[in-house]
């Protein structure tokens, strides 16, 4: 970045303004929030993949002391609608308990609520439910295949959605190319599963006809979708926004959880609260990640230019679908990567199993899809002969190229992605990587360098959701910011969300010192509740920097307006003539001549006299910004614009892995990343760490394994293995800046930067590494025990080690997912 | 049954359940929230406190137990209202969090591992905190907090260095 820096506060390295009370504990998270007579659930789970409720006997759970209510599935879900689908798949409904089919381990089946949540839980032992144990199925392409056992028989079939779309001229660039290859690769199950389990409390107040819900949620529409299962109006669900949110990531979702506990409260007359335990989390709490099977087929010529490519990708979104099917749409908006490939056939599948259900995880289906992409530009680069690096050159979009079309109708903002490059490669010192790489494979390790390269789209318009439901025109995803300031002169602003952790109070207060050139320290930023607040739609898809601050800049834009207006007036001078200094106006020919920034409060809000005509008293300002690139609704054939920013990152690793344990160990990872404007280095920072530490627990540990009995075996995080601070290695990283064209500072979005291309690079250096044994990993996670047995099958003599392998690549053979 | 718990200094006397663990006791009864539940099977750490100055899980250990020990919980650590330990400082000054759910007990973590060890190396701060897991941040920056905490303490009661 040049060393002139344009803005006054943002870019620069300040504090953020959460972080005070999350270091003396006194976040207020769900769990934290009890109000008096607050009662508490614990939920019965069905211990079958599937089956059939024959009865459900509550006898000894209501006869325990302390215990108030059993809720069943029928009682439920006669008093209230189905859960909102994303896709129009009327016969697949989803409800809080099931309701006389269970269609997962896990799946809850009724709700114990008592004095405690002790007592609940030794209630919902004493719940009898005879099941009918049913035919099921776990395997996402088994799921699709004729003759397997049907998730949800009224629906026909395990098919919520099988489109397949042609971008440019598919079929003529393949016979055109002089060489294909295919292959298929695996993204296992894995999430974001937050330290923080979903928590909610509702209590209804019959008096006032209000819901008051405080829940650890992100989750767009979600006082919306309450008041909709519940069949209230809108204007009975009140969110409160002022709740911590532990990690999200993308899966506090947590609509059935609200739902139970309001149809609860209203039910019995008191506050009734849900906070899941991990096991409740981990297998019911329908916080899974995209499972997905990939086949993909690449034309291209000798020099390794990629110039079609063919994608086929099936995701096993459990047995029921929220928002889930659009993870396969999102990668649509960056479906070549940052590559220049010009045609493109992307076939999308989601099928429903026996598994838990599948939510949103950072990146919503982004990530994946980068991780197929990077295999097929390394396995190019094998084909050929050539070296990884260069054939990535070859094919990335140049700075010159932008704004770039890609095939699928979006339009790519801007980015310089070979500098990027250049500068990682020099950060990393590649060539003495690459030696060092070789002293260790003497060594008798298995080393190897992993890359990736990829996109960030960030600040969706939701043209997903009409993109893979026709009957859903939604073309916006408004986000707001309210500011005021009051007879003193302080300055408060509004988000109308909650955060888990992105800084968006300090993000807020950054941006609105910077125009009107106040500390930020001045600016309180509140959080009204749902119904005090205006639209918005929750942290989602990396939007805030863009859509929040962009809302909060235009906001104050205005604000500054009328602050001249006003001094202009008073100063008996044009508006022209007034010029704006630190909240404070002057005239530009007399520069003494000036009107404070408290006196122009005092008079906006007292001195109605001295106010231009026609002026609104008070100085309140509210701005609802849509997405830069507007919102049209797909084409025909499905083209679309639907994020307007792309961020770029380029991963370096140097891996080894230990020939006998199977135990692979990073040794160096430099991460180059270009978001734009960056508003806090320190956040930004932040999430790049956090997402590559997510993005090597997707690689190399984390994985909601079932045996083929339909029972998930990772429940708790024995099982379910996260990164330690020892598993995730010191990572260097190396900032650019390409200001985006769209937004009001050039940032872009950054919340998911990491997660998005971590995987694909530690899985390329599995690759390398392995490259010698002539053998490949084509599914992740790549867990040590898999690691250990393919070294050995594939190395009968480990002593002394098998010697550089480039030329060995004859003896190539794919390793299949599972 | 009764327990006589000594939390940040203060003797509490509590007529609880035997089966009552310590975070739900300090959480519940006591109202001291920042100690969290994560895992409620000892591996997330974010129930940590600190036990005679011992990090321990509160998860793992039934308030009976905890009768006649020196509990610090992280209402402890400010040295006044609206006023931060330099562990916590330096928390705020690497941005060493997120969302923030399980910053308390790193902080705690950390204090326990500068009472004995004014210079630790990285090695030795990954080792102390490798039994809170943080799904937000990639520890980096939460490694560099308790550096940086160190490396303040250490000058502590001495000039200022110039910048």
């Amino acid at each position: 970045m040049s060393a002139v820096r344009p803005f006054r506060f943002v870019s620069s390295d300040r504090r953020v303004r959460e972080d005070r009370r999350f270091v003396a504990g006194k976040g207020r998270f769900a769990a934290d929030i009890l109000l008096p007579g607050t009662r508490h659930v614990a939920v019965v789970t069905c211990p079958h993949p599937a089956a059939r409720i024959l009865h459900i006997d509550k006898t000894a759970a209501l006869a325990s002391r302390g215990v108030h209510y059993v809720l069943d599935g029928r009682e439920l879900a006669a008093a209230t609608a189905p859960l909102l689908a994303g896709l129009d798949t009327p016969k697949v409904p989803r409800r809080p308990l099931a309701v006389d089919v269970a269609r997962y381990a896990g799946e809850w089946v009724a709700a114990v609520v008592a004095d405690s949540r002790a007592v609940a839980e030794d209630a919902a032992e004493l719940v009898e439910v005879d099941y009918e144990p049913l035919p099921f199925v776990l395997d996402g392409e088994e799921a699709y295949a004729a003759g397997s056992a049907v998730v949800h028989p009224e629906h026909g079939s395990n098919v919520l959605l099988d489109r397949t779309f042609v971008w440019g001229e598919v079929e003529k660039d393949f016979a055109q190319s002089p060489h294909h290859l295919s292959l298929r690769v695996k993204w296992g199950r894995s999430a974001t599963v937050p330290i923080e389990t979903f928590g909610v409390l509702a209590t209804w107040d019959p008096w006032r006809e209000i819901f008051d819900v405080f829940a650890s949620v992100q989750m767009p529409r979600f006082p919306d979708q309450v008041a909709l299962a519940l069949r209230l109006p809108g204007s009975s669900v009140r969110v409160h926004n002022d709740v911590d949110v532990g990690g999200s990531y993308g899966v506090k979702r947590g609509i059935k959880h609200a739902v139970l506990v309001g149809y609860l409260s209203r039910r019995l007359g008191f506050p009734v609260r849900l906070v899941e335990d991990r096991l409740e989390n981990m297998r019911g709490g329908d916080g899974h990640g995209p499972e997905r099977n990939f086949a993909i087929e690449v034309a291209f010529d000798d020099a390794g230019v990629i110039r079609s490519m063919k994608m086929r990708a099936l995701d096993n979104v459990g047995a029921y679908a929220g928002r889930s099917p659009f993870q396969l749409g999102k990668p649509i908006g960056a479906i070549v990567g940052p590559y220049r490939i010009k045609s493109v056939q992307y076939e999308t599948i989601a099928v429903t199993t026996n598994k838990t259900v599948q939510e949103a995880v950072r990146a919503f289906g982004q990530s994946p899809t980068n991780y197929a992409i990077e295999r097929a530009i390394d396995e190019v680069a094998r084909h050929r002969g050539l070296d990884r690096l260069e054939v990535r050159r070859r094919n990335l979009i140049r700075a010159d190229e932008f704004p770039y079309l890609i095939p699928s109708g979006t339009t790519y903002d801007s980015g310089d992605y070979h500098a990027v490059i250049e500068k990682v490669l020099g950060c990393a010192d590649y060539r003495e990587l690459i030696a060092e790489r070789e002293r260790l494979r003497a060594g008798g390790l298995l080393a190897g360098i992993g890359m990736a390269a990829c996109l960030e789209p960030s600040g969706a318009n939701s043209t997903f959701e009409p993109l893979l439901n026709p009957k859903n025109e939604t073309t916006t995803y408004a986000d707001s910011c309210r500011i005021n300031v009051d007879v003193s002169g302080a300055v408060i602003a509004t988000i109308h969300t909650l955060s888990a952790g992105q800084g968006h109070e300090t993000l807020t207060a950054t941006m609105i010192g910077e125009v009107l050139e106040i500390d930020p320290e001045r600016i309180r930023v509140v959080r009204p509740d749902s119904l005090s607040s205006l639209p918005s739609q929750s942290p989602v898809g990396s939007r805030m920097a863009i859509m929040l601050d962009g809302a909060a800049f235009h906001a104050a834009q205005k604000l500054k307006a009328r602050l001249v207006a006003i001094a202009a007036h008073n100063l008996g001078i044009p508006p022209e003539r007034a010029a704006y200094d630190g909240g404070d106006v002057f005239d530009r020919t007399l520069p003494q001549r000036r009107r404070s920034f408290g006196e122009l409060a005092t008079i906006a809000h007292r001195q109605f006299h001295r106010l231009p005509p026609g002026t609104e008293p008070g100085l309140a300002f509210a701005h609802i910004m849509q997405v830069p690139t507007g919102g049209q609704l797909p084409t025909a054939d499905g083209r679309v614009q639907m994020y307007p920013c792309f961020a770029f990152e380029f991963h370096l690793v140097l891996m080894t892995i230990d020939s006998d344990l199977g135990k692979p160990t990073i040794r160096r990872y430099v991460v180059g990343h270009d978001c734009g404007t960056v508003i806090n280095p320190k956040i930004v920072r932040g999430m790049t760490m956090g997402g590559i530490a997510h993005g090597i627990g997707a690689a190399l540990y984390e994985e909601f394994a079932y045996n083929t009995d339909g029972q998930l075996v990772a429940q708790s995080f024995m099982d379910y293995l996260l990164p330690s601070a020892q598993e995730v290695p010191p990572v260097e990283i190396v900032d650019h800046v390409t200001p985006s064209p769209h937004t009001v500072l050039g940032q872009k979005g950054s919340g998911e930067s990491g997660y998005l291309g971590a995987p694909a690079a530690v899985a390329s250096a599995i690759n390398d590494a392995l490259q010698p044994l002539g053998i490949a990993v084509n599914s992740l996670p790549i867990k040590i025990a898999q690691l250990g047995d393919l070294i050995a099958s594939a190395n009968p003599h480990p002593n002394p080690p098998p010697q550089a392998g480039e030329g060995r690549a004859g003896a190539f053979r794919s390793q299949r997912g599972e | 049954m009764r327990v006589d718990l000594t939390v940040n200094g203060q003797t509490h006397a509590l007529e609880i359940e035997p089966r009552m663990s310590l975070l739900d006791c300090l959480r519940e009864r006591l109202l001291l929230t920042g100690a969290h539940a994560g895992c409620e099977h000892g591996v997330c750490g974010a129930c940590t406190v600190l036990i005679d100055g011992a990090p321990a899980r509160s998860c793992l250990i039934f308030a009976v137990q905890a009768d006649g020990y020196a509990i610090t919980t992280i209402e402890g650590v400010p040295p006044g209202p609206g006023e931060l330990s330099p562990v916590q400082d330096a928390f705020c000054e690497s941005h060493g969090m997120q969302c923030g759910y399980c910053t308390p007990a790193m902080i705690l973590a950390a204090h326990a591992l500068l009472a004995g060890n004014p210079t630790p190396t990285r090695a030795e701060i990954v080792e102390a905190i490798s039994g809170n897991i943080c799904r937000c941040t990639g520890y980096a920056q939460i490694v560099e907090a308790i550096a940086l905490a160190a490396e303040r303490l250490r000058g502590r009661n001495q000039p200022a260095a110039k910048p």
